[in-house]
């Protein structure tokens, strides 16, 4: 009698061991490139860090747990003003006041969960912008936080870091500088972190529960899926990463007003640009979407509208042509994952 | 007195968040478009009337009445070739295509007519109002407003329950596979509604003009009213999309009579306190 070929359940590839590898050795370098970049470089890579950290959370919920938010400004606005009001009202320092406004951005995500979850689909994508449109202009009424027009963060603030001395003598830079160094760290932790985080929660059984969600959510609840326990765990879990975002964010910026800190265009339209160019409800998506989006900003900018123009008709282009992205493509073509969340049958032999 | 000026103000200002709505209303109702660019559709409308005011020196009204057929046109071409594609199961991609297009046309408009702000004069009319005595005066555009809205959408009614058209909208809304079963080219049906809903942005175009200045960045904060009017009122009613509209209004100008910073967030607020009793809307004429 023939054996049956037994197969087991995996969800590395070679590609993907390889990567976790390369890609720990990647962080290490990156972390030790202000030893030899130029200040320019590391505030580029500022950006493009927190944008791909926004980008791999925008992703979480929408492309894994159907979650299609348009209001993620609210948490980015939340966590920069938390960060002023932290550091400027109570003294504490930057980077202790990044992590704490994460957390109570989550503590507040609790109860909008319950206004937005009341919703679905449209509604929800709606329902979540106007919730961000409340916290811009409740923040407007806060004169201690500078109202309408916004307030700065004072050089004594940003001057008195935490390990900034020890940047400054070990790279020989000035204040400027060493803040650079140090907010460039702490945006890389934040990009690497929420990459793995969502590489972790993606390929548990948690992820599996989101997955079905997404793909009919009545179905996913008569399998025993407690839905609203799940939707509500992730959304939570992505209101803290995009809290202490908002807050690194603005420690960079070191000014903030609500009309740029809750804004549409730059949390929430660019940052979804960013996924969908890449490959929605892949991890590898966002990489390459972020890294389009500052190509053709560091190229481009400086046409100003034209610039804008561009970008809003290639979103439109890349929706019609490719609406898997460019990582979807290369997926589908080539049958690769990095980074991969899906279970397959391997043969023992393999 | 002074809150039953308040309270009329506030259901005038419906009347024109209503025009906003009403296009959108029938677009999300008949194919569950989510249209970011609705609001900078309306904005463009409120460009094309001003152009020919100033370079043909035509009266607003005229100026609008012109506009319609090329908005209606614009609508359907863009329904047409570009909407269609994008319509599912899945919101990402008219959601993307349409926050695309939003800013292509805020940045188009940018280009062409600058940041300045414009206004479409209308002379005395601007100002003029009826006295109803006891300090109480109504402006006779917004009056106007609120009764081009009720004519809006009682003739978008006639059309949509007494016209063949109208029986194609309810059954392209009601069940897709079945009406094309029935020889229904739903892509058509589609094209048409949006320059309907186009021609209704017009009408709403004309009365932002001239009741306040506009820009090119305005159209995303009408979007949002728009839509507040639309959810409110419940998926497929547009009687729903008015009372909708006088809501917000509504609750923004007793917002404002409260502190005038509160108008906006009183919307807001008046719009999530609804859903969060009633997340389908007031009057749901259609299954979501």
């Amino acid at each position: 009698m023939m054996e049956p070929t037994r197969y087991r359940l995996a969800s590395n590839t070679r590609a993907s061991a390889f990567l976790a590898f390369s890609s720990i050795i990647l962080v290490l370098m990156l972390a030790a490139l202000p030893a030899v970049a130029g200040r320019g470089l590391i505030q580029d890579l500022i950006f493009v860090f927190y944008m791909l950290a926004l980008a791999q959370c925008w992703n979480l919920l929408a492309g894994y747990a159907g979650l299609v938010s348009v209001g993620q400004q609210a948490f980015v606005g939340l966590g920069g003003y938390l960060l002023f009001a932290l550091s400027i009202g109570s003294g504490i320092d930057p980077i202790a006041a990044v992590l704490l406004s994460g957390l109570i951005a989550a503590i507040f995500a609790v109860p909008t969960a319950f206004v937005v979850f009341r919703l679905r689909g449209p509604y929800f994508a709606i329902g979540s912008w106007v919730v961000a449109e409340v916290y811009r202009l409740v923040f407007a009424q806060f004169k201690q936080l500078g109202g309408g027009t916004g307030t700065s963060l004072p050089p004594s603030v940003t001057n008195e870091i935490f390990g900034i001395e020890w940047v400054k003598a070990a790279f020989d830079v000035r204040s400027p500088a060493a803040r650079d160094i140090i907010t460039y760290w702490i945006a890389l932790v934040l990009a690497a972190g929420v990459l793995w985080l969502a590489y972790l929660v993606l390929r548990s059984r948690y992820g599996l529960a989101l997955f079905a969600i997404r793909d009919s959510e009545t179905t996913a609840e008569s399998a025993g899926v407690d839905s609203f326990r799940t939707k509500l765990g992730v959304y939570v879990l992505v209101a803290a990463a995009t809290g202490m975002i908002g807050a690194l964010i603005y420690l960079q910026k070191a000014r903030i007003s609500p009309d740029a800190a809750f804004s549409v265009l730059d949390w929430s339209a660019y940052v979804i640009f960013v996924v969908i160019i890449g490959g929605v409800g892949t991890i590898e998506g966002p990489i390459i979407g972020v890294i389009v989006f500052y190509a053709l900003q560091h190229y481009l900018a400086d046409f100003g509208t034209w610039y804008l123009i561009l970008l809003g008709a290639l979103a439109v282009v890349t929706m019609l042509f490719a609406p898997k992205g460019i990582w979807g493509y290369v997926a589908q073509r080539y049958g690769v994952a990095l980074f991969p969340v899906r279970r397959v049958l391997v043969r023992p032999d393999e | 007195m002074l809150w039953l000026g308040t309270i009329i103000e506030g259901v005038l200002l419906g009347g024109l968040y209503a025009l906003f709505a009403a296009g959108l209303s029938l677009v999300f109702g008949i194919m569950r478009l989510v249209n970011l660019a609705h609001g900078d559709l309306i904005v463009l409308a409120a460009f094309a009337i001003l152009s020919l005011t100033t370079w043909l020196g035509f009266d607003p009204f005229l100026a609008a009445l012109l506009a319609m057929p090329v908005m209606f046109a614009a609508g359907f071409v863009l329904q047409y070739v570009l909407l269609n594609r994008t319509l599912g199961r899945d919101l990402l991609p008219p959601l993307l295509v349409t926050f695309g297009l939003s800013i292509v046309i805020q940045n188009g408009l940018l280009e062409v007519f600058t940041a300045d702000s414009r206004r479409l004069r209308l002379g005395a009319m601007e100002t003029a109002s009826i006295d109803l005595g006891g300090n109480l005066a109504i402006g006779v555009i917004p009056l106007l407003t609120l009764g081009s809205a009720l004519a809006v959408i009682l003739l978008l009614n006639l059309l949509f329950y007494r016209t063949a058209l109208g029986r194609a909208f309810r059954a392209t809304s009601d069940d897709l596979e079945i009406a094309q079963l029935m020889g229904i080219d739903h892509h058509r049906i589609y094209a048409i509604a949006m320059g309907i809903a186009m021609l209704v942005a017009t009408i709403a175009a004309l009365y932002l003009g001239i009741r306040a200045n506009f820009d090119p960045t305005i159209g995303p904060a009408r979007l949002i009213y728009a839509f507040e009017a639309v959810i409110i009122g419940g998926l497929g009613s547009l009687w729903g999309t008015l009372a909708g509209g006088v809501i917000i209004g509504l609750a923004q100008t007793v917002g404002a009579k409260i502190n005038p910073e509160w108008q906006i967030l009183a919307g807001h607020i008046a719009f999530l306190a609804v859903v969060v009793l009633r997340p389908r809307g007031l009057f749901p004429r259609a299954l979501d």
